[in-house]
C-alpha cells in the first residue's frame, strides 16, 4: 500500500482542488482529509457519514470556584497564560489557552483545580461517489490538531487494509507545524503544490526542508504557472538543481473555481468548454502514479 | 490599538491585507507582527533591514542522575508522555512531545529535574526600507511542532504605543488563538468561494469564543459566487473592503511588491478601514 500526501506550506495554492480531482482519477484508494482545522474536501466530495467518533485531545483544567481563595498560585504556575484574574469575577481558566498539563492542579494549595477530559473534535468515516473518505473536524479554538491528524490516518490505514486498497490519498494542512508533520510520517510521496509568487517560492523552500527532514520523497506541482512565468522558471530551476521532479504544471483556469462553486472536482465537472486545467491535472495524476511506485 | 488579520482558510490574502494596511497608515507609528511563524511572508513585501535576531526558546527537562532514584513519579505526571523512566538506568526525555509546562520538575521528590532552554526558532526585528514600519516576525525551526510558544514570544515584542497589526496564521486551532488573543479588532480575509465561506464561518466561530469584534475583507472579488456576501448580510457582518480579482494586483503580489505602493488610489481605501475600526472600537 502506498501513501501520498498533498501539502503546500503556503495556503490557498490549490491542494484541496487537486486532491478532489485525484479522488476521481485514482482507483482503489482511501481518501483522507488531514486538514482538520479547516477541512474543505467534503465540499467537493459530499460525504455520507457512516461513523462519527469522539476525539479526546488534551485535557483541560477546571476550577471549583467555591474552593478558590484567590491566592494566585495557579496564575504563577501556568506557562501558557491560561489562568488570569479579572476584577469582580476572580480567577478563571481560559480553555482556549489551557494545554491540560496539570501543573496548576499540582500547585493549588486548596485543591480547587482538577483536570477533565474534553471532546476536542470528531473523526468521521464516510462514503462518497469516489470511495471511502476519512475526515475530521477539530472544534474551534482547540489544541492537538496533530493528534487528530494521526487518528484520521490510523482510520485510513485500517480501512485500506480491510478493503484491500493500494493507496491512501492525503490532503494536508497549510504550514509546516504539528498537523503537517503528522500528515507526513511514513508516506511514500509528498506532492508540494506551489504557485509562482515570491511567497510561494519562499514557502516551498521551507516545506521542502520539512519533507526532507522526515525523509519523504518530494515532488512539485506548479499551480497557476502562467500568473508569473519568470517565477515559474525560478521554481523550475530550483527544483532541477535539487533533483526534484515537477510532476505537473497547471494553467490558471477559472473552471477550477466554477467547479468548486458547483461542488464538483474539476476533472468531473461538465463544462461547455474543454478545461485545460482538467487535462493537465489528469496528465499529472498519471505521472504521480508512476513516481509513487518507484 | 491592536488589529489582527486572520482567515481560517490559507491563501486568502491575510499578508496582502496586513502589509498594505500597514503601508497605508502614513500618519501613524505602525508595528507589524507576523505571527505566521510556520510560513512568515510579510518580510518578503516589506524588505526590512533586520536590526536584531534572537533565539526563541522553550524549556525541556534535564535529569541530574546523581539525584535521580528512578522513583518514576515524573513520567505519569506528564500529560504529553514526554518522559519514560527505565528503572535503575535512564529517564528518557522526548523534547518534541514536551510542552514545557514544568510539572515534572515540580513533582520530582529528589529535585533531580531541572529545565534547560531548547531553541524552537528565531525572532527577527527590523524596519522596512523607509523606516516607517517596525516589523517583528518569528521563524519556526524546520521539523519543530511547538509553534505557539514562538508566537507568544513574537507578541512579547508588542509596542502598545503604536498601531499594531498582527498577521495571523491560517486555521482555527491553538496558533490562531495565540496570535489573535488580546486584539481590539480582527479583520477576517476571505474569498467569495465555497471554501472561503466554509472556513470564514469557522474563523468567526473562533472569534465568538474569544468575544472579539470583527469585519470582513473580500479578496479576489469577482470570482466564485455571491454566498459570502449573502452570509455577511444575513449575519450583519460588516464588509470592510473588497479587493477585486485583478491581474495587476496578482502580478504585484507574485513579485513580492505591496500593491498600494504601485496603485496609490488604494492607500485611502485601506486607511478608511482603519478609520472605521477606530470609530467602532472607540
Amino acid at each position: 500500500m502506498r501513501q501520498l500526501t498533498v501539502i503546500s506550506g503556503k495556503g490557498g495554492t490549490g491542494k484541496t482542488s487537486l486532491v478532489g480531482s485525484f479522488a476521481v482519477l485514482a482507483e482503489n484508494k482511501v481518501i483522507a482529509d488531514c486538514d482538520v482545522d479547516a477541512p474543505d474536501l467534503h465540499l467537493l466530495l459530499h460525504p455520507e457519514i457512516l461513523t462519527k467518533q469522539e476525539f479526546k485531545g488534551l485535557k483541560v483544567a477546571v476550577m471549583d470556584k467555591t474552593l478558590c481563595t484567590e491566592c494566585g498560585t495557579c496564575e504563577e504556575t501556568c506557562r501558557f497564560n491560561a489562568i488570569a484574574s479579572t476584577e469582580g469575577s476572580g480567577y478563571a481558566v481560559n480553555p482556549a489557552r489551557c494545554e491540560g498539563c496539570g501543573a496548576c492542579v499540582f500547585t493549588c494549595p486548596q485543591e480547587a483545580l482538577s483536570l477533565k477530559e474534553r471532546v476536542s473534535g470528531y473523526a468521521y468515516i464516510s462514503k462518497t461517489n469516489y470511495g471511502t473518505l476519512v475526515h475530521a473536524q477539530l472544534n474551534v479554538a482547540e489544541e492537538a490538531s496533530g493528534k487528530l491528524v494521526t487518528l484520521v490516518r490510523e482510520n485510513a490505514r485500517q480501512i485500506a487494509e480491510k478493503e484491500g486498497c493500494n493507496l491512501i490519498l492525503i490532503d494536508g494542512a497549510p504550514g509546516i507545524g504539528c498537523s503537517v508533520i503528522a500528515s507526513l510520517g511514513g508516506v511514500d510521496l509528498a506532492l508540494i503544490v506551489t504557485e509562482p509568487t515570491q511567497s510561494g517560492m519562499h514557502d516551498l523552500k521551507r516545506i521542502l526542508s520539512v519533507v526532507e527532514y522526515f525523509g519523504v520523497k518530494p515532488s512539485v506541482c506548479i499551480n497557476k504557472y502562467d500568473i508569473n512565468e519568470e517565477v515559474t522558471e525560478e521554481i523550475e530551476a530550483f527544483c532541477r538543481e535539487k533533483g526534484i521532479e515537477i510532476a505537473g504544471k497547471i494553467l490558471y483556469d477559472d473552471t477550477i473555481t466554477k467547479a468548486m462553486v458547483a461542488g464538483v472536482p474539476v476533472v468531473a465537472f461538465e463544462s461547455e468548454l474543454k478545461s485545460t486545467a482538467a487535462e493537465e491535472i489528469t496528465l499529472m495524476w498519471h505521472r504521480i502514479e508512476q513516481i509513487i511506485q518507484e | 490599538m491592536i488589529i489582527s488579520v486572520a482567515s481560517g482558510k490559507g491563501g486568502t490574502g491575510k499578508t496582502t491585507v496586513a502589509v498594505n494596511l500597514a503601508l497605508s497608515l502614513s500618519n501613524m507609528q505602525v508595528q507589524l507582527l507576523d505571527c505566521d511563524v510556520e510560513e512568515p511572508n510579510s518580510h518578503i513585501f516589506l524588505n526590512p533591514v533586520i536590526e536584531e535576531t534572537k533565539p526563541a526558546q522553550t524549556l525541556v527537562p534535564t535529569v541530574n542522575y546523581e539525584l535521580c532514584d528512578y522513583c518514576g513519579k515524573c513520567a505519569p505526571a506528564c500529560e504529553y508522555n514526554a518522559l519514560v523512566v527505565v528503572p535503575k538506568q535512564q529517564v528518557m526525555v522526548f523534547p518534541e512531545l514536551c510542552h514545557g509546562c514544568g510539572l515534572c520538575s515540580m513533582v520530582c521528590p529528589q529535585d533531580a529535574i531541572s529545565e534547560e532552554p531548547r531553541k524552537i526558532g528565531v525572532i527577527k526585528k527590523g524596519r522596512s526600507g523607509d523606516g516607517k514600519i517596525e516589523l517583528v516576525y518569528g521563524v519556526l525551526n524546520i521539523g519543530e511542532v511547538m509553534a505557539t510558544p514562538l508566537i507568544d514570544q513574537v507578541k512579547e515584542e508588542l509596542d502598545p504605543a503604536k498601531t499594531v497589526i498582527i498577521d495571523v496564521p491560517p486555521g482555527t486551532a491553538c496558533p490562531v488563538i495565540a496570535a489573535v488573543q488580546g486584539s481590539d479588532y480582527c479583520i477576517l480575509v476571505t474569498e467569495p468561494t465555497p471554501f472561503g465561506l466554509y472556513d470564514l464561518k469557522l474563523a468567526i466561530a473562533v472569534l465568538k469564543v474569544l468575544k472579539l469584534p470583527f469585519g470582513v475583507v473580500i479578496n479576489k472579488a469577482g470570482i466564485g459566487d455571491r454566498k459570502v456576501y449573502e452570509y455577511c448580510a444575513k449575519e450583519g457582518i460588516p464588509i470592510l473592503l473588497e479587493i477585486a480579482h485583478d491581474k495587476r494586483i496578482a502580478r504585484y503580489y507574485s513579485e513580492g511588491v505591496p500593491f498600494v505602493s504601485e496603485m496609490p488610489e488604494w492607500e485611502e481605501r485601506f486607511a478608511r478601514i482603519m478609520k472605521g475600526i477606530k470609530e467602532y472600537v472607540g
